[in-house]
């Protein structure tokens, strides 16, 4: 792991757990697998608190452990799986776009708890679901249910690993921690649960929404003693589906992009069919007959087969095969030039100084000033070729060439970089506002109180004026710096996504 | 490949004499021929750097508008939103609270987060180590280890201690404890023997008012028999 890398896990870590976690976690990252008494003493915290803070890093699957012989349980950190929390909000996101309000909560609550029993999530759901509705109506459980049947179906949550089930208990004493199995058909199995019932919704007053009198309503201690049907089977996210959805609009854009809507939406009709048939991680998809693609595109697309044969050859034909960099507006760090430059150098694979400019029609100067930039940005490399055994220079040929593999791997490098410090940043610029804030916060809840308990106008106005305008304003600008900041973390991300899917991707095909 | 670009700089001559073997005019010797790579005879080269690069050196090109409109807005007020909701989980361990210099009234009415190391959610814990589960003990069994050896002694001072373990205890709805727990009780009472002087002084005479705060007169007018010179007005 680049330190890039552990200074960004460190930041998120810190940020969605508290310094604890993030001391233990970091640590884990940086050492490996590792027992618990060794990391108490190499980090310097009690025994508690580390038992605590893997309780946590296990729970949300940042942290997996291994029992070795001799009863001694590892711990290993996933740092990929650290870095994915900087995706969290675009999961959810594609949750609803995809299956509206109620699919949003069901991704949401399993990324902010890690892992959760299906009847946990339906009633949790279905009373944040009932808390925006209207008086008097309620969101039903089978409802949610049935959101939630269909996130398993299409892979989106997933079955945790299971406890095996002991058949006898005289084997000897239980071992120190379960090997948890999971069957590959397992995986999407959803058990039959007749999950009945109503959200509900939290009130101040006597009845809530089902009418039973306040008292009645069901204590905490009461839940644990009725019998989960589903009692250790858990779910969680499965993020490599989400992974392989922003794959594919990604593609499906890029071909917009390139040509025009109606091979998009071939590319899409191909994804699609492929779904069921390709696992997510394989470089390519399954040979699709002219006929199969034609008999599943989408209705409103009347185009005919000779039609449709003409566009996949023109897909076929292209040289930019699909997966890589999206578009580059503007030109990015070095300007609209060095990327003609780029791109020119990318085509033709390998280019003395002098074709270089000529291919890309720029003036000497400028395309050696270029050059030189991206050269000691190490986007491009010089590759000698020697015209005799002894590579004197005066007679060998130096080349620049683009080894885009290595170009990628330093962008993404970079990437994590610019996330960390914006992340930083952002604490920074808090930090600093941190009185103001607090002072504003106050002023807010007892406007709040005051509201609740009916005050009048002036009242609230003067409590109002309690902040002055230039604190206004400074309030103002820390809100939209920080706004700033946070919808840069997410387009960085974006282009991390793609970086990584690249990398992996040429790395399976090689 | 880094070119140290600046070295061959005519204005740097005595660099060039060991790299060359000999001065030439204008540039020294490479190794390599200069003009394939691209510079030619005459060429004005950029000035040495002399010192780091700046911190945030000026952008020349814009950089790509950040997302905005519906899609824009709502991911990042998600973002935030995530962010303030993951803080107030169970999930978010905060270091714990140091203890104050001065046991205030008010700490008897503010629950300082999870009792004595508990975890504040429940797990499965058929899924997890046995290792990481912090044991729970029953109430009674630490309520016979404490007053037991307290008893003996009656002073007042011990009275009041006591009092104050009982409060403790009362204040403890669900008994948890762990490993260290002996110790931790033993640096407890260390520290309620340091504070008991300071308790001493607001328990003197049981009222609600502490005695420092209360001045009898008896040092009013003392200290002006000192070298008065100047009149007093």
């Amino acid at each position: 792991m680049t330190q890039a890398e552990i200074k960004l896990c460190s930041l998120l870590l810190q940020e969605h757990f508290g310094e604890i976690v993030e001391k233990i976690g970091v640590h884990l990252i940086r050492t490996g697998s590792q027992p618990l008494r060794v990391i108490a003493h190499d980090t310097g915290t009690s025994l508690d608190q580390v038992k605590k803070a893997l309780c946590v890093l296990i729970q949300h699957n940042l942290v997996i452990y291994q029992v070795h012989k001799r009863g001694v349980v590892e711990y290993e950190a996933q740092c990929n799986r650290v870095l994915r929390m900087l995706r969290y909000p675009r999961y959810i996101y594609t949750a609803k776009t995809l299956y509206s309000d109620t699919g949003e909560l069901i991704v949401e609550e399993l990324l902010l708890n890690g892992k959760m029993t299906m009847s946990a999530v339906v009633k949790k759901v279905a009373d944040r679901l009932t808390e925006t509705m209207e008086d008097g109506k309620t969101m039903d459980y089978a409802e949610v249910s049935n959101t939630f049947v269909r996130l398993v179906d299409t892979h989106f949550v997933q079955r945790c690993p299971l406890v095996p089930a002991t058949e006898n208990s005289d084997t000897g004493p239980p071992p120190p921690a379960p090997t948890l199995v999971i069957n590959e058909k397992d995986m999407y199995l959803v058990p039959k649960l007749s999950l009945i019932g109503k959200g509900k919704r939290r009130r101040s007053s006597d009845e809530d929404a089902t009418g039973e009198p306040k008292a009645k309503r069901p204590k905490q201690s009461t839940d644990n003693k009725e019998p989960i049907p589903d009692d250790g089977i858990y779910w969680q996210a499965n993020l490599d589906r989400f992974h392989q959805h922003f794959r594919d609009q990604a593609i499906v854009s890029a071909v917009a992009n390139r040509m025009d809507q109606t091979s998009s939406e071939i590319v899409r009709t191909m994804l699609r069919m492929s779904e069921v048939t390709t696992p997510s991680g394989a470089p390519f998809t399954q040979p699709l007959s002219s006929n199969e693609i034609f008999r599943s595109l989408p209705v409103g697309y009347n185009i005919s087969k000779q039609v449709l044969d003409q566009y996949l050859t023109l897909l076929a034909d292209d040289p930019l095969e699909f997966v890589g960099k999206s578009g580059d507006s503007g030109g990015g760090i070095f300007g609209s030039r060095c990327a003609r430059i780029f791109r020119l150098v990318l085509q033709k694979k390998h280019l003395e100084q002098k074709q270089v400019e000529d291919f890309a029609m720029i003036p000497a100067k400028e395309a050696k000033d270029m050059l030189y930039k991206m050269l000691s940005e190490n986007f491009i490399s010089l590759q000698e070729i020697p015209k005799t055994p002894d590579h004197a220079p005066s007679r060998t040929f130096y080349l620049y060439t683009v080894n885009i593999l290595s170009a990628a791997r330093m962008l993404l490098h970079r990437c994590y970089k610019s996330v960390a410090n914006l992340i930083e940043r952002r604490q920074f610029e808090t930090k600093e506002n941190k009185r103001l804030l607090e002072k504003s916060q106050r002023v807010e809840a007892i406007i709040a109180s005051m509201q609740a308990t009916g005050a009048e106008e002036a009242q609230l106005q003067e409590i109002e004026e309690m902040i002055t305008a230039p604190e206004r304003q400074q309030l103002e600008t820390l809100k939209r710096n920080v706004n700033k900041l946070d919808a840069c973390e997410i387009q960085v991300d974006e282009t991390i996504f793609l970086l990584e899917s690249y990398i992996e991707s040429t790395m399976k095909r090689q | 490949m880094v070119f140290p670009i600046g070295c061959l700089n005519s204005q740097a001559p005595s660099i060039m004499a060991s790299r060359g073997g000999g001065r030439g005019c204008g540039r020294g010797q490479l190794t390599f021929n200069v003009e394939a790579v691209g510079i030619g005879k005459g060429d004005a080269l950029p000035p040495p750097t002399l010192q780091p690069s700046p911190l945030f050196p000026p952008l020349e090109f814009r950089p790509v508008p950040l997302p905005s409109g519906e899609e824009g807005e709502y991911v990042l007020a998600l973002k935030q939103e995530l962010r303030g909701a993951m803080r107030q989980l169970p999930y978010f361990i905060r270091p714990a609270v140091p203890k104050r210099d001065v046991e205030r009234y008010s700490d008897k009415y503010q629950m300082s987060g999870p009792i004595d190391n508990a975890i504040d959610w429940n797990p499965d814990w058929r899924r997890l180590p046995r290792e990481l589960k912090i044991r729970v003990r029953k109430l009674q069994k630490e309520r016979t280890t404490i007053i037991l050896p307290k008893r003996p002694p009656k002073t007042t001072e011990d009275k009041e201690e006591t009092i104050q373990k009982l409060e403790t205890l009362e204040k403890k709805e669900e008994e948890v404890t762990s490993e260290e727990d002996e110790e931790k009780e033993e640096e407890e009472e260390k520290e309620e023997e340091e504070e008991e002087e300071y308790d001493e002084e607001e328990h003197e005479e049981e009222t609600d008012y502490i005695m420092s705060y209360f001045d009898n007169g008896e040092d009013f007018g003392g200290d002006s028999d000192d070298n008065m010179d100047e009149a007093i007005y």
